[in-house]
């Protein structure tokens, strides 16, 4: 009970603390921001006076240039795993998974189930009345790597031929869709260029089988662009697996309104056990593990990294207040208050800090749509996916960078308007 | 015996000969000393003085092996310190000379006494040894309650009088001033050179000291002045100040 | 050491400024030391490894299953030791975010194979009594708060979704600092009674320890030879290369930290070199005083040096500490996504060297201004 209270006293003490900063800061960047308008020492002070102390100058923002760069860039990497994962799915595609699986890996679904799921309510038809739907069949399948030369792990899936109608943001761009019957593969895009030999033309042997590429496909950027897509039929029997079991089915909605309705009355038929999910969440969730690993990780880096920056910032500050003790001894002795020292002072931190904010945004924007691969845990596959940059990363990155800039600037502009001007002319 | 015309002969501690130093300045040539010479014997107190530029601190300087000059010779103790290298000129400076400079003597991190302190510890000197010698000189300065302090809270003239003390705390074999009393007042300018007096008088240094204020000048016992270049002595020149002082 | 005083004495001057750039160096050193333990984490098994076990998988897919009937012709093969099999067992304990690995094993072969992992014998006897007995590794136990005697409940994912019962038995320890210890084991004989009829028989992964290392590519060959053309050929290899190629799959994450952490050296260099400067720039005329009163040039190089790297070091252990206050922290951060983060002394080593060095080079440049310092300029009268 009592370490309960206490507990909960430095709870309330860590809140009321970050509250303050909060405060605190926001207060700065708009005291400092404003600063030009609401303090009456001229701007063109700030500029030469950094324009003297370049140096130094150059280092803080390189400190807080490097920071914001690391921030940002760790950032897109978990956005664009993220991304890749989440783009994955329409909302207008329903996955259906044998109850309790966690992934299609695990999942099992008969052909019979699959007939009882043409029949619900809510698909889509094609123009001959056929239901949209695709049973799958996904394997990791070990292949080369072309950087290493080493295998890894590529997600294969077997799909039914006319899987194209129900994903329907996959496109073909090289080469053709595979046929029906035959040892025929199309290849995401990524995979294409991960993977040895996924070109098109090329002959290659896996799974105990002679397969061909006969396409290219490009996924919009999401997991199935790092995928092989094969008939899977046929990969049932490659694997010897049972010819009437799947993985899992996926069906094209006849609107994503009706999801609700397909969902009902598919879990509710007696006939089958199964789990119903929109295509869009499935994908969110086998994400997670990777996205938090990447965001924990990041986070803690840029976190550190935000700490010697501020001490950086906070050290070049310093030296700025120590090293202009006479002019600003001068300027208070010419009469402006301690109020206007401290916004001057205040401006030209979050002028420093705002340059480095832009450098290291622009540093790491060519990054933007870098593809790298990396093993997903959860499905272990590998998968590639890109450095994804969105201009709200770039602003959270400039935003970081004045709170740095303030937290750096903000003690010692007080330190040089506070100390009484005799000592300060003395000190020469 | 000082003398400035060359004609000193061998014997004095001090012999400069024919010494010259110029100047390059934004392209032009900058002829400070030309010519000069000078002869001072041990226990000597000589003020230098002259206008603004005429090359004053330039010869104290040069004395003191800070610099070197263009051509010429310096002569100390038997020493013929021009002909010395960097390194040799350093290790020569630690046992010969003392200097107090107009100001930024004393290092503001440190006490009185450990400022003091500061040319014995490239010596050999035990601990114990040093503290003696810190002691003594501090004694003699008059500042021994004072040992402890930083610079930050003596007067200019406690300062000047540390500074003093670390000066001849290695027995130099002379001491060189440049504006010893430069930023002081009156009372601690007086206090600074009344000690420098008893140096010279009751323990036998030899001083060397630049100085523009005439009332300092008159407390040494030879005046000289800089004039183009060389040294002149001081009743030849019309604006020096009898030995008498001022009315 | 005589001058250590006036070292000291001078690094106080601005004691706001000594503590920022201390801390500037703790806290570089504190991330230096996190990205080595992050890489190692991936790195893991790679080191572990041993050089005289090999891992048969099945070749066409490493989720495919390999006959348990394969075992006898591996054993029967020169230089085989011994051997085991494992499932990957793959269940839900309570929620999705509270995974760990959980193996099916072979309780005859386990410890024979696997001997770096150790269980006290009372406990083992106790495994081989009870179906269904299980054992945990020690941070795994650590983990859930689990104690012997405790009921577990998993949740199959593979097999029906149904929630199989186990009784903490036993506790394994790894008897060397990387050894993992996070993993569950269950044993073959319960597994194999309760899967489905159509899962009977089949193993994940067999790990056969050999007689001679240098033997490794002898027998990898000649198991997958045996059972080539079979429908579960096989993949054999060392168990060092397949902790290794698992590795590369996690791409240039290797890469990305070593870039993090040339940044953060790059920034550490910068800011602390710029303090040097700012605080020798400060100090001319004292150090012209120095010199005129007979300190060698190099001396008052050596007097910047020994600031430099006095801050360097304090700076540096003290990051070195809040590392290895934090690691325990971090690890539990990261529960489960990433095997045990361990902090080895050599990384330790490695980040008092960087310390040093980086001090070194802060202090380098300063350090020669200040030893070509001209007496007369610096003296000059304002």
């Amino acid at each position: 009970m009592a370490g309960k209270l206490v507990g909960f006293f430095f709870i309330t003490i860590a809140a009321i603390i970050a509250l303050l900063l909060i405060l605190l800061v926001v207060f700065g960047v708009l005291a400092g921001v404003l600063a030009p308008f609401l303090g009456s020492v001229p701007v063109s002070y700030n500029f030469r006076s950094i324009r003297a102390r370049w140096t130094s100058t150059i280092v803080a923002v390189l400190g807080i240039a490097g920071t914001v760069g690391v921030f940002v860039a760790m950032l897109s990497l978990a956005r664009g795993f993220k991304a890749t994962l989440v783009a994955s799915g329409s909302p207008g595609n329903a996955l259906v998974m044998r109850a309790g699986s966690s992934s299609e890996m695990m999942g099992g679904i008969t052909l019979d189930s699959i007939k009882v799921l043409q029949d619900a309510p809510g698909i889509a038809r094609d123009a001959s009345g056929r239901p949209l739907l695709t049973q799958d069949v996904v394997g990791v399948i070990p292949v080369p790597l072309i950087t290493t030369g080493t295998d890894a792990n590529v997600q294969v899936r077997g799909v039914s031929p006319n899987v194209l109608e129900i994903r329907k943001f996959v496109k073909i761009t090289k080469g053709r869709m595979f046929q029906s019957g035959l040892n025929e593969l199309v290849v995401g895009k990524n995979a294409a260029n991960t993977y040895r030999g996924l070109t098109v033309g090329n002959k290659i042997d896996f799974a105990g089988g002679h397969w061909q590429v006969v396409g290219e496909f490009d996924a919009g950027g999401s997991a199935f662009d790092s995928e092989v897509w094969c008939d899977s039929q046929i990969f049932n029997q490659v694997l010897q697996r049972p010819a009437d079991v799947f993985q899992s089915a996926t069906v094209h909605l006849a609107s994503p309104a009706t999801f609700q309705e397909f969902k009902d009355a598919v879990t509710s038929d007696p006939r089958m056990n199964v789990d119903v999910y929109r295509e869009i969440d499935y994908y969110a969730k086998q994400s997670t593990t990777m996205t938090r690993l990447i965001t924990v990780l990041g986070g803690l880096v840029a976190f550190i990294m935000a700490i010697g920056a501020i001490f950086g910032a906070l050290n070049t500050m310093y030296s700025a207040v120590a090293e202009r003790g006479r002019e600003i001894a001068t300027m208070r002795a010419v009469g402006f208050s301690t109020w206007n020292v401290i916004l001057s002072f205040l401006f030209e931190a979050l002028l420093i800090s705002l340059l480095g904010g832009l450098i290291g945004c622009l540093a790491v924007l060519p990054l933007n749509g870098l593809t790298t691969s990396t093993m997903n845990f959860q499905t272990f596959s590998n998968v590639a996916f890109a450095f994804k940059i969105t201009f709200d990363l770039l602003l959270m990155g400039v935003l970081f960078a004045l709170v740095m800039g303030v937290l750096g600037g903000l003690l010692p502009a007080i330190r040089a308007a506070v100390q009484p001007v005799s000592v300060a002319l003395r000190e020469l | 015996m000082v003398n400035v015309d060359g004609s000193g002969g061998k014997g004095g501690l001090i012999q400069v000969r024919d010494l010259d130093k110029t100047y390059r300045r934004g392209g032009e040539e900058i002829h400070v000393l030309q010519g000069l010479n000078l002869d001072v014997s041990a226990g000597e107190f000589v003020a230098f003085m002259g206008p603004s530029g005429s090359g004053k601190t330039t010869l104290l300087n040069l004395l003191g092996g800070l610099d070197v000059p263009t051509r010429g010779s310096i002569n100390v103790a038997g020493d013929e310190i021009t002909h010395m290298s960097a390194g040799k000129l350093t290790e020569w400076r630690a046992r010969h000379v003392g200097f107090i400079f107009q100001m930024y003597n004393l290092i503001p991190v440190l006490t009185a006494f450990q400022n003091v302190e500061l040319p014995l510890l490239l010596t050999k000197l035990s601990k114990a040894e040093r503290r003696t010698h810190v002691e003594t000189a501090l004694s003699i300065v008059g500042l021994t309650d004072r040992m402890n302090h930083f610079p930050r809270q003596l007067s200019g003239g406690q300062e000047q009088r540390v500074t003093i003390a670390r000066a001849i705390v290695s027995d130099p074999t002379f001491l060189l001033c440049d504006e010893p009393t430069g930023d002081l007042d009156r009372k601690s300018a007086d206090e600074v050179m009344a000690l420098l007096e008893e140096l010279v008088g009751s323990h036998h240094k030899t001083v060397l000291m630049v100085t523009h204020d005439p009332l300092v000048a008159a407390r040494a016992h030879t005046i000289l002045h800089l004039d183009k270049g060389v040294l002149v002595e001081g009743s030849k020149f019309p604006n020096s100040i009898p030995a008498g002082g001022v009315a | 050491m005589k001058f250590a005083r006036i070292i000291w004495a001078n690094l106080l001057r601005k004691k706001v400024r000594l503590l920022l750039t201390i801390g500037s160096f703790a806290v570089a050193l504190f991330l230096f030391v996190f990205l080595a333990v992050v890489r190692d984490a991936f790195n893991r098994g790679a080191d572990v490894a041993s050089a005289d076990r090999l891992v048969v998988i099945n070749r066409t897919s490493i989720i495919n299953p390999i006959p348990l009937s394969y075992r006898d012709k591996i054993l029967r093969i020169p230089g085989v030791k011994a051997v085991t099999h494992n499932n990957w067992f793959g269940g839900i304990y309570i929620e999705e975010k509270n995974f760990f690995p959980q193996f099916v094993i072979d309780p005859e072969n386990q410890r024979t194979v696997f001997s770096e992992l150790v269980v006290p014998d009372d406990q083992w006897k106790a495994f081989l009594n009870d179906r269904q007995g299980a054992i945990a590794g020690a941070k795994l136990a650590e983990r859930f708060h689990w104690k012997i005697g405790d009921r577990i409940p998993i949740k199959t994912t593979f097999y029906g979704g149904a929630s199989w019962e186990f009784n903490l038995v036993g506790i394994y320890h790894g008897n060397k600092p990387q050894s993992d210890e996070t993993q569950f084991w269950l044993q073959w004989d319960y597994f194999e009674e309760k899967v489905p009829e159509r899962d009977k028989g089949r193993i994940g992964w067999y790990v056969l320890r050999i007689d001679n290392p240098d033997d490794a590519p002898r027998i990898s060959q000649a198991i997958d030879d045996e059972f080539a053309n079979s429908p579960f050929e096989t993949k054999t290899q060392a168990e060092s290369a397949f902790a290794a190629n698992w590795v590369k799959q996690f791409g240039n994450i290797q890469r990305l930290i070593v870039s993090i952490g040339v940044v953060v050296f790059f920034t550490l260099l910068l800011v602390t070199g710029n303090t040097m400067a700012i605080s020798v720039r400060e100090r001319t005329s004292e150090l012209a005083v120095f010199k005129a009163i007979g300190y060698s040039d190099r001396s008052v190089l050596f007097f910047v040096l020994a600031e430099a790297l006095t801050i360097a070091l304090i700076g540096g252990l003290l990051g070195m500490l809040l590392a290895i206050v934090a690691v325990p922290g971090l690890a539990a951060a990261l529960n489960g996504l990433l095997p045990s983060i361990v902090l080895a002394p050599k990384m330790l080593a490695f980040g008092l060297v960087v310390a040093i060095f980086t001090g070194f080079l802060s202090g380098f440049l300063p350090g020669m201004n200040a030893m070509h310092l001209r007496i007369v300029n610096a003296l000059r009268r304002v």
